[in-house]
């Protein structure tokens, strides 16, 4: 058997190449993170605050079961302390990147990190 | 009451089409079993018979193979009329359509690889946009398309590798199934 590239033209590497740059694009356009620059903090479905990423704070707020405390520090946030039951929130640990969310069902707050522009929130298919 | 007897007049091209149909068929229910890590990732073996169709018998009757190849393979998989049929029905039109125009690109530079690599990335996009338009209008699908588009740029390729090997003049002189893998059985078990 002949090695495969004989079967191949000129034309053929060029599509080749250009299907290699439309897929290195569509990674880079599509896959970028994006930086995450403040905190979105809801409760009970309205926001209760918006707070920059750039300062280190703990921010507490009211829920239906008690208070929830938010840390905000070096760039990243989490749920420090929660009265949910099950505190699955408070176990996601760090957001880092815009689009992450942690979610506390019982005490009907939520914390979620948005960039200059918003990122995907779940995947599915 | 006589019985009605009803005869459907073929022609030696609707055979041809039929075998040809029937072999991407195969092709197309041996990939079904081949585990994929992602929906919609599949080395589409069935399109070498449909590039290969197309090289020596033009474009109408690639089109049948490929349409036939698609509802046929719905009916013995389960998926006729399921979502999986018109994902693979809208995939199969869009290459189509793309192979209608770049089967116009002049051969001397362009080969089956460049129809298979285009034809991959039609029926991927073909395939998006049915999803995202019907099944799951979510942006989140974006975040697949980079690993769909790598997946129809390899699978193309070698796709179109293996069909430019069977159309290769020198070693295969036609591609009439029946006629030519017996003498080449044969050579085989004497040599």
């Amino acid at each position: 058997m002949n090695l495969p590239l004989v079967y191949l033209k000129a034309g053929d590497y060029l599509v080749m190449l250009s299907g290699c740059l439309l897929t290195a694009f569509l990674a880079l356009t599509l896959w970028q993170g994006g930086a995450a620059d403040k905190a979105v903090i809801r409760s009970g479905g309205k926001v209760f605050s918006v707070a920059p990423l750039s300062r280190d704070q703990l921010i507490e707020v009211p829920g239906p079961l008690g208070i929830s405390r938010i840390a905000i520090h070096n760039r990243q946030a989490r749920i420090a302390a929660d009265p949910s039951p099950r505190q699955y929130c408070v176990r996601q640990g760090w957001l880092k990147q815009a689009g992450e969310i942690a979610i506390c069902l019982p005490n009907q707050i939520s914390v979620e990190l948005s960039g200059k522009k918003k990122n995907y929130d779940s995947l599915n298919y | 009451m006589t019985a009605s007897i009803i005869t459907l007049e073929s022609t030696s091209e609707d055979h041809h089409i039929a075998r040809m149909a029937a072999l991407a068929l195969g092709l197309s229910v041996l990939e079904a079993a081949i585990p994929s890590p992602l929906p919609g990732v599949k080395p589409g073996l069935a399109n070498i018979v449909t590039l290969i169709v197309l090289a020596r018998y033009g474009w109408r009757t690639a089109a049948w193979v490929s349409l036939l190849r698609v509802l046929a393979g719905s009916l013995l998989l389960g998926s006729f009329l399921a979502p999986g049929f018109f994902l693979s029905l809208s995939g199969a039109l869009c290459s189509l359509a793309v192979l209608a125009a770049s089967r116009h690109l002049p051969q001397r530079w362009f080969g089956p690889v460049t129809h298979s690599i285009l034809a991959a990335v039609a029926h991927i996009a073909g395939q998006l946009l049915l999803v995202y338009f019907w099944l799951i209008p979510h942006t989140g699908l974006l975040y697949l398309v980079p690993l769909f588009a790598a997946a129809a740029l390899v699978f193309g390729t070698v796709n179109g590798l293996i069909a430019a090997h069977y159309l290769d003049e020198k070693k295969t002189d036609s591609l009439n199934m029946t006629t030519e893998i017996q003498p080449r059985i044969n050579t085989d078990a004497h040599g």
